[in-house]
């Protein structure tokens, strides 16, 4: 498969289309894997989709130890295997991303296969369908990359650690990699007086919907 | 007579109750039968979808990857569509109100009630005393049936469509512009266009996969200049965001013609040979310097000026506006003033220079050209014309004479009904409780009916009200067109047969003309039939759809009208060499800033303006019981400006009360940097206590009777609640998952 995705956050329109139709997906039917976060409601009307980047290296098949979570020969990081799913959460906890779910109910693992079912067929993720932007895009890198006039990035940087994904973030044309702090935190906003004491509750509520990794 | 009296129990039975599932569950090992190419039945960019059926169920759906325009995309409301379809809320059974509770009746019993009550309310009261409204969510055919059903079958005057709250005033705007009604140029053009001027429209929210060519332009270079009070999602990812007051948009239009002409950016050449009016359109402007509009709209001077520039000096060039400056007790003029600025540009009639409208509903465009309208005839005719009527009739073979005239807008027909002058109604495809404005008057209207009918697959708020209620068809249990916002004409397709007793909307508004004695007019034994019908009455008008066959739509992937004989391949683009006045040429119109009719004062001091959220589809009788929608937006909020909000000691998430002239409303505060000071913003989509249309002002544009849900003074008041906003999914000692 020479096809992989590509996340543009600045075409996002938060309208979570990917979230719904993540749900129709075959191998996880009716539970979405794709998260979509206001940055800050309060602020701005900026939004970011979430999906699994698909790691070169996935911390969270390294951390696993039942050996559960296989990739494909195109890179694809497959849900854990349920034979082999031990239930220990390893994996949810460990992911940098933040991706994979936990079902409670099934007692396993599960995340984006970047529909398999589909994608072994010749047809498109469903989010990546659906999208109606193209902040979710799926297809050839020499077909995308030349269209955009954004840079396509794929190494993230958490303290030490560098994460080479298969899944391109599309940014502006100055950026390398994505770099996050040795915490794992961006640098705080500098609250004042006139700004509302805590998140928009907007936010809130996605964290009680599609932000939690159980369900 | 249809008074509301347990409203709990009606809500008990009849829900809005939220439900998530396909039929028979989430499934992966499902053998499908039936895949059946259709569209979207929301909003007017009608997105292709594929419609899986099993066992003559609709079971999902597979994006339709080969409709040109979505290319397989979808909003989240399109991709959800398909859950409504077995919906445990949908109408089984015909519904009689007896003593304040529904109960369960036969077909014919409920329509042998509502022939002999509109008969009876006719032979006391005149044929005018009952009153037809209509929508645009429904199939061009059927609304070419509700016409025709009203004119031909009850003989009344009085009937209106919902178009008449969604884009009537760009409508009239057209056809005083233009001499046409219908958006200019394919959507295929807009990637060609350097820069777009989006006035009044969140498309992200509402339209969002125009967002697809919205982005090709964007890849190709090109530039967005966004009007809005707000900044949406659609201006933030703008260029130049123009933050006016609501309202204000004949000033900021004008301001900008005034720096076109200053810096000679305007194509007289053009203006000379293609339109009409120039001169005074000229002067009319010239009090409109920047600093002046600046005043006016609270836009600074320079952005209007950098706005002006952007837009004039772009080669190519495209307007797009919808609901945001159409809603306004001057909706034309608003419409108007931009539309000079295209035409002092002469950026029309080619490939990525034009003019476009952002319609609403799905088939918001088809749906204004039939005779549903109050005044109108099909093929955007005229009932006033005699020509124009000698054409119909014929068509019809109805006497001329029993040809009703033109009838009243909507909103003057709730009136008419407190006044007694209409006593019955029957309803198809609205929900007036939640999209009327001043929904407390609109309550007195329905509750002094002596009879009122709903037909509806859902139960309304608005149905509540009706004495009968008669089960309909949902967009994927029966067949025809709608033409989408680019004046496209697509074929809808069935999927599978309406559930329990409900039956097709045409075969039930037949037969209650059948039943008044009317069947010679009514012999219609489908959808097709209608269609057929239909091309021949708009034949020669200007919406002329005689040379589209449903073939021909599924053949070309859809047709854009005119389209005068079988082998026009129809027509994408318009005003390549003539507008549609005899003359040939455009016209200018001169147009004065006018304020709203409510403008803030002590009492009021803020501008309630109101609008849409993705998540939710016009009054939310679909979409309110669609589990993952409701999850995302489950209630109205306000959003008020971090600023006033301190002024006002407004927490964020605090409920607090919004009150205007005509009603007052609670809901949580959402405090937001991306809205004006002197702006506050509710989405509409609810009913009863939630509707924003409690405070909404119902003042009229003159000509195209739209009322004004955009600008209204208001007043924020707290009320110390401790209520919180609703939040997602509360997890009570079990997961989701295990709770499923």
């Amino acid at each position: 498969m020479d096809e992989t995705m590509f996340i543009d956050p600045q075409r996002c329109i938060g309208c979570r289309a990917c979230v719904a139709a993540c749900r129709e997906c075959g191998t996880h039917k009716g539970y979405s894997m794709i998260y979509v976060d206001h940055l800050d409601r309060s602020e701005t009307t900026a939004t970011m989709p979430t999906v699994c980047l698909h790691c070169v290296e996935p911390t969270c098949a390294l951390v696993c130890p039942a050996d559960a979570i296989k990739t494909t020969e195109d890179g694809v990081v497959l849900s854990a295997l349920k034979p082999r799913c031990l239930d220990c959460r390893n994996c949810v906890n460990a992911c940098p991303f933040g991706v994979p779910k936990y079902n409670t109910a099934m007692h396993l693992q599960m995340k984006c296969d970047m529909c398999f079912d589909r994608s072994s067929e010749g047809l498109k993720p469903m989010c990546a369908s659906v999208c109606p932007t193209g902040a979710i895009t799926f297809g050839k890198y020499e077909d995308i990359v030349p269209l955009r006039r954004t840079k396509p990035v794929n190494a993230h940087v958490f303290g030490n650690q560098k994460v080479e994904t298969k899944v391109y973030l599309m940014l502006p044309t100055d950026a390398n990699d994505v770099e996050v702090d040795g915490c794992g935190v961006f640098e705080g906003r500098v609250r004042t007086e006139q700004q509302p004491a805590s998140e928009s509750w907007i936010d809130l509520q996605v964290e009680q919907t599609d932000k939690s990794n159980e369900f | 007579m249809s008074k509301v009296q347990n409203l709990e129990k009606i809500i008990d039975a009849f829900g809005p109750h939220l439900h998530d599932e396909p039929y028979g569950g989430w499934r992966a090992d499902r053998v499908i039968d039936k895949v059946v190419p259709t569209h979207c039945p929301y909003c007017a960019v009608q997105c292709g979808m594929n419609l899986l059926v099993e066992n003559n169920h609709v079971v999902g759906f597979e994006p339709r990857y080969d409709f040109p325009v979505n290319e397989g995309r979808l909003c989240p409301k399109g991709v959800t569509a398909y859950l409504q379809i077995h919906h445990p809320d949908r109408l089984l059974h015909p519904l009689i109100k007896r003593n304040g509770v529904f109960e369960q009746a036969s077909w014919d019993e409920a329509l042998d009630l509502v022939v002999s009550k509109f008969k009876e309310l006719q032979a006391t009261h005149g044929k005018d005393s009952i009153g037809v409204y209509s929508g645009s969510s429904l199939t061009t055919e059927k609304t070419y049936l509700m016409g025709k059903f009203a004119r031909a079958g009850l003989g009344t005057r009085y009937v209106d469509y919902n178009g008449r709250l969604c884009m009537v005033s760009a409508a009239a705007g057209n056809n005083k512009a233009f001499g046409i009604d219908r958006a200019a140029n394919p959507w295929d053009d807009i990637p060609l266009s350097e820069v777009l001027l989006i006035a009044g429209s969140n498309c992200a929210e509402t339209f969002p996969v125009l967002n697809k060519f919205l982005w090709q332009q964007r890849d190709n270079g090109g530039r967005w200049i966004i009007v809005d009070p707000r900044e949406t999602a659609t201006a933030r990812q703008g260029d130049l965001h123009l933050q006016l007051k609501p309202g204000t948009d004949v000033a900021l239009a004008n301001g900008m013609l005034h720096v076109l002409i200053e810096e000679k950016l305007i194509d007289q050449n053009f203006i000379d040979l293609r339109t009409n009016d120039w001169e005074q359109t000229k002067a009319a402007v010239m009090r409109y310097t920047p600093q002046v509009a600046a005043e006016i709209t609270g836009v600074p001077a320079d952005r209007i000026v950098q706005a002006a520039r952007l837009y004039g000096r772009a080669k190519t060039s495209m307007l797009l506006h919808a609901r945001g400056i159409e809603h306004h007790s001057h909706g034309v003029n608003n419409v108007l003033s931009y539309i000079n600025l295209v035409l002092a540009t002469g950026s029309i009639g080619a490939p990525g220079r034009g003019y476009g409208t952002i319609t609403g509903q799905g088939n918001g465009q088809g749906g204004r050209e039939h005779g549903q309208k109050a005044d109108q005839l099909p093929g955007q005719r005229s009932i006033s014309n005699p020509e124009h009527r000698k054409h119909v009739c014929e068509v019809w073979d109805l006497p001329e004479a029993e040809l009703p005239q033109a009838g009243v807008s909507v909103v003057e027909m709730f009136q008419k009904m407190r006044e007694g002058e209409i006593r019955g109604l029957l309803s198809i495809c609205n929900n007036v409780m939640v999209s009327l404005p001043d929904t407390n008057e609109v309550r007195r209207s329905l509750e002094g009916l002596d009879f009122y009918v709903c037909i509806d697959f859902f139960m309304s708020e608005g149905s509540r009200y009706a004495d009968v209620v008669l089960p309909g068809s949902t967009w994927s249990e029966d067949e025809g067109v709608t033409t989408n916002s680019e004046g496209r004409v697509v074929k809808i397709n069935k999927a599978a047969d309406p559930p329990g007793e409900a039956r097709a909307d045409w075969w039930i508004v037949q037969e209650i003309a059948r039943r008044m004695g009317r069947e010679k007019y009514f012999d219609f034994d489908g959808p097709l039939a209608l269609f057929n019908e239909m091309r021949v009455a708009s034949r020669g008008g200007n919406a002329d759809y005689y040379g589209i066959t449903w073939e021909k739509i599924e053949k070309q992937n859809g047709v854009f009208w005119p389209c005068p004989t079988e082998d026009h391949p129809g027509t994408p683009r318009l005003f390549e060499d003539r507008f549609y006045h005899p003359d040939g040429k455009a016209k200018f119109h001169a147009v004065a800033y006018e304020p709203p009719q409510e403008t803030p004062d002590d009492e009021f001091p803020l501008i309630l303006t109101s609008g849409r959220v993705v998540y939710q589809y016009l009054s939310g009788n679909q979409t309110r019981r669609i589990g993952f929608l409701v999850e995302q937006c489950p209630e109205p909020y306000v959003e008020i400006h971090p600023e006033t909000a301190m002024t006002l000691k407004v927490n964020d998430g605090e409920r607090i009360k919004v009150v205007s002239r005509r009603g007052e409303g609670v809901f949580p505060a959402l405090i937001v940097k991306t809205i004006r000071k002197d702006t506050i913003f509710i989405p509409y989509h609810w009913g009863e206590e939630l509707a924003v249309n409690q405070l909404t002002n119902p003042a009229l544009d003159p000509i195209s009777k739209i009322p004004e849900y955009k600008a209204c003074a208001a007043r924020i008041e707290k009320i110390h609640s401790r209520q919180l906003p609703i939040l997602g999914e509360k997890r009570k000692g079990m997961s989701r998952s295990e709770v499923r």
